[in-house]
């Protein structure tokens, strides 16, 4: 019956008996400050972590799924890796081991699919780069012009190699930013020649350090910049020119020649839509005509749905765990509430027997409960959207505190102070009321 | 006095069952009131006293039997309808004050008319003119446990008439106080009395038994003797 009575409450309450019920209320909850105030943290907490763990997870989340994108979404990248040791068949003990992509290989991708543009063939070679004294070990990246494009690398100054550089095997390079910190740390690397081996290189731009391809799927949320490698790229045919495809390597008294002659490729696919199925293409016509594994593929769509999976797996634990330290702030809220009513027995009596309907009583007690959670709630908000500040300026990590979010733990907690101040309320109202008067 | 009576009881049974026994705290009990009327109710305890008060009071229903208030039958209305009668048609005076602590004595006074949505600014005021109509002009925004016993019975008395009730129902309003503070309770009432207010008074003094025009002796939940003292 009284229960019933609820779907009535907005209509059948005036504006003007709602304020004076709820100052009575927030009357009532500042007679036991402490009380109240202790009853408040179990919600504030729950929505302060709600909002800080969701921002930390978005934040972590989200410069992920930036690396990815910037590998690009239409890429397939190719790599060419050393077979392992068992993989090596033992009618190939030649002094120099070859291996990896070739061009033959961009050439067979290009005329079987028409609709993929093979892009921006490499070669990375490692070796050490100089300035005067200082010295980098680094990957040296022979690519062409656009590879800056199809990379989104990001350019901080000075330019990327132009197509007639590339076509007169010009010895200039775009060297990464973290190979500029540690060449040039008090001056501007432009139009400086950087030595690598026996000759020089002018530089010409500088870029934001890539994220090597293998590297994009581990070190998802790694932002501290060691998930990059420092590169110095130069024109692909300086690179063929200068190095040659045979790298030799002498160590511990043995020497070991290989010879590679692409390290790495991008296929770019016309369309999103069919950038999967064009890398199971590309992965059937390379398996074919090898007897042995020596490349890798990387499909950045596939790591940046993989991303955004582990995200949501993320934020459905983050949820459920936030969700349960708000059950039980609104569980505190109830088991207080409940020995409210029964401390105030008789002055519920009282109330009844001056005219206070069952509604009456339910309303004054729902609203403690609803100022409760809600102050609770405002409260932890503030303190939420603090957290992340904090986090990101102490631990250097990226945190989204998205617009949702702290609307989202207010409105649950306001929720759960109406569903967990229901029960104490209804037992308030179906007193009787001479029961109630006699109680002492 | 009018012809409708304030009150009628017609032959209400008030019956209690404790487990497997079923006893009458009232039978068949058989009264009006008129308007004007000052009516002690006395009797030993155990007697019915409190749940006839009760059941006038419209806490309680009768088993049987009807109860007539101002002419309407109210022995079948429902909770809220009774909760809308005691805020707007009865006046609650009881022993021990039953004030809300942490009310001060205004908003004490106010509540009977909050619960009828009465406005907060017509409600402060009726509450003030009651209060100082009951001496308390000077106490308004005290706190219950900063006045007397026989202060905190006249804000009781404050409250009980701010909504011009039909009737007031007292219950042993002088039962927790001295015989000084009790004398000048027992004249507000005298006062009252002469501006024809309407009074059910439980007691088990004597002495306010002959202040009253009407005795009515209760013994066993039945009606033992019902006599004016020819003073009404």
């Amino acid at each position: 019956m009284a229960s019933l009575d609820l779907h009535g409450l907005a209509v059948l309450f005036s504006f003007g008996k709602m304020r004076r019920a709820v100052a009575l209320g927030f009357k009532t909850l500042w007679l036991h400050r402490l009380r109240s105030f202790l009853t408040m943290l179990g919600i504030v907490f729950g929505v302060c972590s709600v909002i800080a763990m969701l921002a930390v997870g978005e934040g972590a989340g989200h410069e992920a799924q930036e690396q990815i994108r910037r590998l690009g979404s239409q890429n397939i990248i190719l790599r060419s890796v050393k077979p392992t040791e068992g993989q090596r068949l033992s009618s190939e003990q030649s002094r120099v081991l070859e291996y990896g992509l070739t061009y033959n290989d961009m050439r067979r991708i290009e005329s079987t699919l028409p609709n993929v543009k093979v892009l921006a063939p490499g070669r990375i070679i490692r070796n050490h780069v100089f300035y005067t004294t200082r010295r980098v070990d680094a990957e040296i990246v022979g690519v062409v012009p656009w590879y800056a494009g199809i990379r989104n690398l990001r350019l901080k100054s000075g330019r990327f190699f132009s197509a007639l550089e590339l076509e007169g095997h010009v010895n200039v390079c775009v060297i990464s930013e973290n190979v500029a910190a540690r060449l040039f740390p008090f001056l501007s690397p432009l139009r400086r020649n950087v030595r690598v081996g026996s000759d020089y290189y002018k530089v010409v731009g500088v870029v934001e350090p890539e994220l090597g391809v293998g590297q994009a799927a581990t070190s998802a949320g790694a932002s501290n910049g060691s998930g990059y490698a420092p590169r110095i790229y130069i024109p692909l045919t300086a690179a063929k020119s200068r190095f040659g495809e045979t790298l030799m390597r002498r160590s511990a008294g043995t020497f070991e020649a290989e010879r590679v002659q692409l390290h790495e490729a991008i296929v770019q696919v016309a369309r999103v839509d069919d950038v999967e199925e064009t890398a199971m293409i590309v992965d059937r016509i390379l398996a074919r005509e090898r007897r042995q594994k020596d490349y890798e593929m990387t499909v950045p769509l596939e790591l940046l749905r993989q991303a955004e999976r582990t995200k949501q797996i993320f934020n459905t634990v983050l949820g459920a765990i936030a969700a349960i330290s708000l059950l039980v702030g609104g569980i505190g809220i109830m088991n207080i509430m409940l020995a409210s009513v029964t401390e105030r027995t008789r002055e519920i009596g009282i109330r009844r027997a001056l005219g206070a309907k069952r509604r009456d009583i339910i309303l004054q007690f729902l609203i403690e409960t609803v100022i409760l959670s809600g102050t609770g709630g405002v409260i932890g908000v503030i303190i939420g959207v603090a957290i992340p500040i904090v986090i990101s300026h102490v631990a250097n990590m990226t945190t989204i505190v998205t617009p949702w979010a702290p609307m989202l733990a207010f409105s649950i907690s306001a929720l759960i102070g109406i569903v967990f101040g229901i029960y104490p309320a209804l037992r308030a109202a179906n007193m009787d009321p001479v029961e109630a008067l006699r109680h002492e | 006095m009018s012809d409708t009576p304030i009150v009628a009881l017609r032959r209400v049974t008030k019956t209690y069952r404790m487990g497997d026994s079923v006893f009458d705290a009232l039978h068949e009990v058989d009264f009006e009131v008129h308007h004007g009327e000052y009516v002690a109710i006395m009797g030993p305890s155990g007697c019915g006293k409190s749940t006839l008060l009760n059941v006038l009071g419209c806490l309680d229903k009768p088993t049987v039997g009807h109860y007539l208030l101002g002419g309407k039958d109210v022995s079948s209305f429902d909770d809220d309808a009774l909760s809308e009668i005691r805020g707007a048609q009865l006046g609650f005076i009881f022993q021990s004050y039953n004030l809300i602590q942490q009310l001060t004595v205004l908003e004490n006074i106010e509540v009977p008319l909050y619960y009828q949505g009465i406005g907060a600014g017509a409600g402060r005021r009726k509450a003030k003119e009651l209060a100082e109509r009951v001496g308390l002009g000077n106490r308004l925004h005290h706190k219950p446990s900063e006045l007397s016993g026989g202060q905190q019975q006249r804000v009781g008395i404050a409250r009980a008439l701010v909504n011009e009730p039909l009737v007031l129902l007292a219950d042993e309003p002088t039962g927790n106080l001295d015989s000084s503070s009790g004398a000048e309770i027992l004249e507000l009432f005298d006062e009252l009395r002469r501006q024809q207010k309407t009074i059910i008074m439980v007691t088990h003094d004597p002495d306010i038994g002959e202040r009253a025009g009407r005795i009515i002796r209760l013994r066993d939940g039945k009606i033992e003797e019902d006599v004016r003292n020819g003073l009404s």
